[in-house]
């Protein structure tokens, strides 16, 4: 009997939860504010993780070379100084670069996404053989390293007459981020409900009037985040522009900014940063600007349920 | 580096092999119909450089009318693959800047003119026999070498002064047992430790390799019929050992230096960390204006093995060379202005552009060269007993450098292995690479 009855009062002693509802609204609000901080704690970790590099660079760009040299580095440059983007403007011709930059990364990201959108759209509302083939060939496609297919390319590039031009760069840039390019768009083409286009089919819409005015505006997100995946690859790549490119006049960012560099590491590190420095800024530009239609198009693509 | 290289050199057998051949023919140098146009690639990236090499060019173009140089700028990165990539797609410049451990690989693929019979003989009689020796193999001249810079000793003269250091002069050089036993003076522990030497080694083996020479050795030898050997006895090890010895045992060297560059000892040189640094002449540069105020600093020969030859003066160096492409059109046109570049007056104003040494014998001795100040007059007596690098004309050097003897090195450096681990990894398995590249 005792036996039997001894639980009663362990289980009754080991029942808490009456007790916490009455501490429960202020102990919960505590409770996900220190959540929040932590989340938040954790973001500005990420962040700072993040952003370290460029920050670096900044304060790099603004040092002299004396403070560069120095075995004590400083966040801040004591002296801030504009001498290393003087030098980097004097020595090499950065703003001609940058728009050679501008006009290749910005055909080539318009010129991809251009070809992905119907072939991404065909990718995955017309499954069958050819499709699958597609989608094979894209992955497939992502595994050859750069090195085996330049000099091949060079010799294809050669015979049509588009070494040393940017239309030629330009060319190979959207080959070279077709794939993915297209990989990115299936999946946003995918989000797009059939339902919507079913409606649009029963209203007389053709494919391409579906495709166009159903379809298109719900992929606003996905172009814009596409456009800008193409353009910053395009724009920071190095070895295609440096091996096509011979004319000075031509020559893109990425390659000038290695005329900073000497042999066995050596480097002019401040015009270095400096030069970079610049080099980052239209892609933040083309960034922010982009950035409000990429959330403004995540919300229009929002179906009712 | 060299999964890159060796991916990059079978997809150019590959594309050559499979390419048509009308593909390759009739391309390279870029003249039009009208006067011949040359396009000189050239590799300077130094300020003063770049601005010494687009002004003889504009000379040349000025009194040369009849074939114009058009400057194009490269850049020491990725400068082997650019390269290769355009010999391959016969699209390469006609005159190219270059390094002498790249005129191997590309001498024996046919890529570049053989000079021999190209070159006027005052040019040939402007640089001596053994500057030559960089540029010639398989029995052909494929570059003109016209920079080279010896490895030196850049001290703190306040602390050497302190420590009551003699300090040496290009006709008396410390020995390497001097320079080791002032090292362990110079050296001290505690919170602000002081190290007497720091070695930057992140290129471990071209150092090794071209210092051996100063004890006599060479690590890589040629035997009779061609092939390369690796060996590591006394005379080649002595080196490393002393290395090692500083770094694990003295303590007058610090394992942290080990892994990085010439630039990045810099900082800690200032800051009185390191007493001295060895490093390449034209460092004097960065120093020059990297220094804080008042830093005193000062160039000093490097130290000497007693029983090498020429007195342990001779270090191994592969020189940046001027080649021809062999696919340009206007080979005798392209030899000129090579020629062209390298009488002495532009080899001095391109040496002193680089903060280097010219080859030419009249331009080693020229005035702007031999001054006292910053060091110019030691570089100039140390550079004018320069030898070819062991790794010159060695057929899987660059193979070897980075699969085996790089990460050998680094751990014979930092103490992980023995001499003798080191000497299996080195000879039994570079002798397996180089046995590869026999032809």
């Amino acid at each position: 009997m005792s036996t039997a009855a001894a639980p009663v009062p362990e289980q009754q002693a080991a029942r808490p939860a009456p007790a916490a509802p009455s501490s429960s609204p202020g102990r919960r609000v505590l409770r996900r504010r220190a959540g929040r901080t932590g989340q938040y704690a954790a973001l500005l970790c990420y962040l700072v993780f993040l952003a370290f590099p460029l920050l670096w660079l900044v304060s790099t760009a603004f040092k002299s070379p004396r403070e560069l040299g120095s075995v004590d580095p400083t966040w801040l440059p004591r002296h801030p100084t504009l001498g290393n983007f003087r030098t980097a403007l004097d020595e090499q011709p950065l703003l001609h670069a940058a728009l050679n930059s501008l006009l290749v990364a910005g055909a080539a990201a318009l010129v991809s996404v251009a070809v992905a959108v119907p072939a991404s759209y065909a990718m995955v509302r017309f499954r069958g053989a050819v499709s699958r083939a597609g989608t094979g060939w894209i992955l497939v496609s992502q595994m050859f390293p750069l090195v085996l297919i330049i000099i091949p390319l060079f010799m294809v590039l050669k015979n049509l007459h588009l070494i040393d031009s940017r239309p030629g760069l330009v060319v190979v840039y959207v080959v070279w981020t077709l794939p993915f390019v297209l990989w990115m768009l299936q999946s946003y083409v995918r989000a797009v409900p059939v339902s919507l286009e079913e409606a649009a089919a029963i209203d007389g819409c053709g494919r391409w009037r579906t495709l166009r005015s159903v379809v298109l505006p719900l992929l606003a997100p996905g172009l814009v985040a596409t456009l800008m995946f193409a353009f910053v690859t395009a724009w920071n790549e190095f070895f295609f522009a440096l091996v096509l490119l011979k004319t000075p006049e031509k020559q893109t960012m990425s390659v000038i900014l290695t005329h900073f560099t000497g042999a066995e590491g050596a480097a002019d590190l401040g015009p270095l940063a400096a030069a970079a420095l610049l080099a980052t800024i239209p892609s933040l530009v083309f960034f922010a600007l982009l950035q409000k239609r990429l959330v403004g198009g995540m919300l229009s693509g929002a179906v009712k349920g | 580096m060299i999964r890159r290289r060796s991916l990059l050199g079978g997809a150019a057998a590959t594309a050559a092999a499979a390419a048509a051949s009308p593909l390759l023919a009739g391309c390279g140098s870029s003249s039009g119909s009208g006067a011949p146009r040359l396009d000189f690639l050239s590799l300077a990236w130094q300020e003063e450089s770049v601005k010494a090499n687009k002004a003889l060019v504009s000379q040349w173009n000025a009194a040369h009318p009849e074939v114009q140089v058009r400057y194009v700028q490269g850049s020491w990165d990725d400068v082997h693959d650019q390269l290769l990539t355009s010999f391959e797609g016969g699209a390469a410049p006609d005159v190219i800047h270059d390094e002498g451990n790249d005129l191997t690989d590309f001498g024996s693929g046919g890529y570049l003119a053989d000079l021999t019979g190209l070159l006027p003989a005052a040019t040939r009689a402007r640089i001596p026999g053994a500057a030559w020796d960089m540029a010639r193999f398989a029995d052909g001249l494929y570059g003109v070498p016209f920079l080279q810079e010896p490895r030196m000793l850049i001290a703190n003269r306040t602390l050497l002064d302190k420590a009551g250091v003699h300090l040496p002069d290009a006709a008396r050089p410390w020995t390497w047992q001097e320079f080791e036993d002032i090292c362990k003076e110079l050296s001290h522990g505690g919170s602000a430790a002081r190290y007497g030497v720091a070695w930057p080694m992140s290129s471990p083996v071209s150092v090794t390799l071209n210092l051996a020479v100063t004890t006599g050795g060479r690590v890589l030898y040629a035997t009779k019929d061609g092939r390369t050997q690796v060996r590591l006895d006394a005379a080649d090890s002595a080196f490393p050992e002393l290395v090692r010895r500083q770094v694990g045992a003295d303590r007058s060297a610090p394992s942290s230096a080990l892994g990085m560059s010439g630039g990045e000892v810099l900082p800690g040189f200032f800051a009185g960390r390191y007493a001295m640094l060895p490093l390449n002449l034209s460092y004097r540069q960065q120093i020059a204006q990297q220094a804080p105020k008042g830093f005193d600093w000062v160039t000093l020969p490097l130290p000497v093995g007693t029983g090498a030859p020429d007195g342990g003066r001779a270090q191994g160096v592969s020189p940046q060379t001027l080649s021809v492409s062999q696919s340009c059109k206007h080979k005798e046109a392209a030899a000129a202005f090579i020629d062209f570049m390298t009488q002495t007056p532009h080899l001095v104003q391109l040496a002193t552009g680089d903060w280097m040494a010219p080859t030419g014998t009249d331009a080693l001795r020229d005035p702007a060269l031999t001054t006292d100040k910053l060091g110019w007059s030691t570089g100039m007596a140390v550079a004018s007993h320069l030898v070819a690098s062991p790794a010159l004309g060695r057929r899987g050097y660059p193979e070897w450098s980075d699969k085996v003897a790089t990460p050998a090195l680094q751990e014979f450096y930092s103490g992980a292995i023995s001499l003798e681990s080191l000497r299996t990894k080195l000879v039994r398995d570079g002798n397996r690479v180089f046995d590869r590249y026999r032809s």
